[in-house]
């Protein structure tokens, strides 16, 4: 394979990154005018936050049974089922909370938004907000983006809890572990700062503002046609997962 | 004695309006007026600038040189907040009809009106409920964008244009895909438009028959000038090879049936080979 293609792929993601980033800023320089469209927000908060409730709490749930079980059965060979609540909730607070609750809301809220706003661009609506005065940033993504980023660290508590509450009913209702035992390790252990604020603020918030930021950018400047739209849908989740993926490293490294 | 009325300005003054998109020159130093008060038809073939033309008119495109001048202010040198201010003063009707698909019909129309207006609910609704009825959908009011054919669709868009009694209405292709009756429906409405309120009105459309009916004056457009203007019921019989075409429905004139391309012989491989 040649250098070239190589070279252009890389300088196109490089292009898209940067223009990401530009548009970013555009969205920040238009939050003061989108004060106005508040109830906007808030209808967006309610479609992209409580829509995406029922599969936080189901996926939560799951992923603490899983993590209960497997947890279980390793540490049960050293006999060490008694670490079993502190384990579940540190790899729930610090990694499987913010990073699965961002993949979910990538997939569900993140696709959502983006073929929303790529469905108005393709049918003239954004044109006609123009054509009205009425500043679409401001009215249809800002909105969005607002609502994204307040709603991932509520979802990743949610989230979190569902999980720890998995983990408990497997490993204390199901399998016998002592509940004193498994509740008191895990307060003891977990440290409200380093474990819950980093993972379920902090986190949580970079992903949702890089999430909400890619879906609403691959939206708003996807070509209007039925292929562009479904592209950028599909571009929205791939960056996303990449970006989420790649920015946990960074944050977990600073964060340590 | 009076002193003899000063010339009207006409609403919209182009000039010397030079376009060129992605190497193909859109419009070449292109002159028109658009008087108030008058319905004006811009006709044209397919790909001729007509909608584009549109855009310059409200600011959402800017030429490479010359001036829109609209109501006295050249459009492609004003601020957001001004062309803004500018477009609260003209009505667009889109070919699809844009309504916002999240609203029904009734929020359709008020959109904006709650966007620049603190008007309270009462006064918002009886707006509203006035324009759905001059365009006959006022039992439509509750309906959402999808459950309405396209002939209804654009006369909510209508009723949105209209809700702030604009000086100015554009409308882009408003006929097609409209059955008789539809048709009918919104030709009468863009007339009694024009003439209760007073409306400068600009068409972009193809069907000449129905721009006799509703027009005062029609421009035709091609390669980036006006080839042709004058009364609707005329223009077809002026006698230029543009409009011989157009309105003749020609297959082959000034705008040829093959898009320009290469040597056919050499595209088929042909070329060398014995005749």
């Amino acid at each position: 394979m040649s250098a070239q293609p190589q070279r252009n792929v890389i300088a196109n993601a490089l292009a898209q990154i940067g223009e990401a980033g530009l548009f970013g800023l555009t969205l920040l320089a238009a939050v003061p005018r989108s004060m106005k469209h508040a109830r906007e927000t808030v209808r967006q908060l309610w479609f992209v936050g409580a829509m995406s409730l029922t599969i936080i709490m189901v996926c939560g749930l799951f992923v603490g049974m899983v993590l209960g079980l497997q947890l279980y059965y390793v540490l049960s060979i050293f006999g060490g089922t008694a670490a079993s609540g502190t384990v579940v909730a540190i790899a729930i607070y610090r990694e499987l909370g913010p990073v699965v609750t961002a993949l979910l809301f990538a997939g569900r809220a993140g696709t959502s938004i983006t073929a929303e706003i790529g469905l108005m661009r393709a049918t003239d609506q954004l044109a006609a907000m123009e054509m009205m005065a009425v500043d679409p940033i401001a009215y249809v993504a800002v909105p969005r983006y607002l609502a994204g980023l307040i709603a991932m660290p509520l979802l990743c508590a949610v989230f979190c809890a569902l999980g720890i509450f998995g983990g408990h009913l497997v490993g204390v209702t199901w399998l016998g572990i002592d509940n004193g035992t498994f509740w008191s390790n895990m307060t003891a252990t977990v440290d409200v700062w380093k474990d819950v604020v980093n993972g379920i603020v902090i986190k949580s918030a970079v992903f949702g503002a890089v999430v909400s930021l890619i879906a609403v950018y691959q939206g708003y400047t996807t070509p209007p046609t039925s292929e562009g739209v479904a592209y950028a849908t599909t571009r929205t989740v791939v960056a996303s997962s990449i970006a989420i993926l790649a920015l946990d490293f960074v944050l977990t490294a600073f964060l340590m | 004695m009076t002193a003899p009325a000063a010339p009207v300005e006409p609403l919209v003054r182009i000039r010397g309006l030079t376009t060129v998109l992605n190497g193909k020159t859109i419009f070449d130093a292109l002159d028109l007026d658009i008087p108030r008060g008058k319905v004006t038809a811009i006709m044209g073939p397919s790909g001729t600038g007509k909608t584009t033309l549109l855009k310059h008119i409200t600011g959402q495109m800017r030429g490479d040189a010359g001036q829109v001048r609209v109501d006295g202010q050249n459009v492609p040198e004003l601020s957001r907040e001004k062309l803004f201010e500018l477009r609260e003063k003209i009505g667009y009707l889109f070919q699809n009809s844009a309504l916002l698909t999240d609203y029904d019909v009734f929020e359709n129309v008020a959109f904006p009106l709650r966007q620049h207006t603190k008007l309270p609910e009462v006064l918002i609704r009886n707006i509203v409920l006035t324009k759905l009825q001059a365009v006959g959908l006022r039992g439509a009011a509750a309906l959402m964008p999808a459950e309405l054919s396209g002939g209804m669709a654009r006369r909510v868009a209508l009723a949105r244009a209209i809700v702030f009694d604009p000086m100015l209405i554009l409308y882009d292709e408003p006929f097609v895909g409209l059955d008789p009756i539809a048709l009918s429906q919104v030709l009468k409405l863009i007339r009694t438009l024009n003439e209760t309120l007073g409306i400068t009105s600009v068409l972009v459309a193809h069907e000449l028959e129905a721009i006799k009916q509703v027009a005062d004056q029609v421009y035709l457009i091609a390669n980036g000038k006006v080839v042709a203007q004058g009364d609707p019921k005329t223009i077809a019989n002026d006698g230029s090879p543009w409009t011989r075409q157009f309105f003749g429905g020609d297959i082959d004139g000034p705008v040829p049936f093959q898009y320009p391309a290469g040597d056919y012989a050499q595209a088929l491989g042909l070329t060398g080979a014995k005749a």
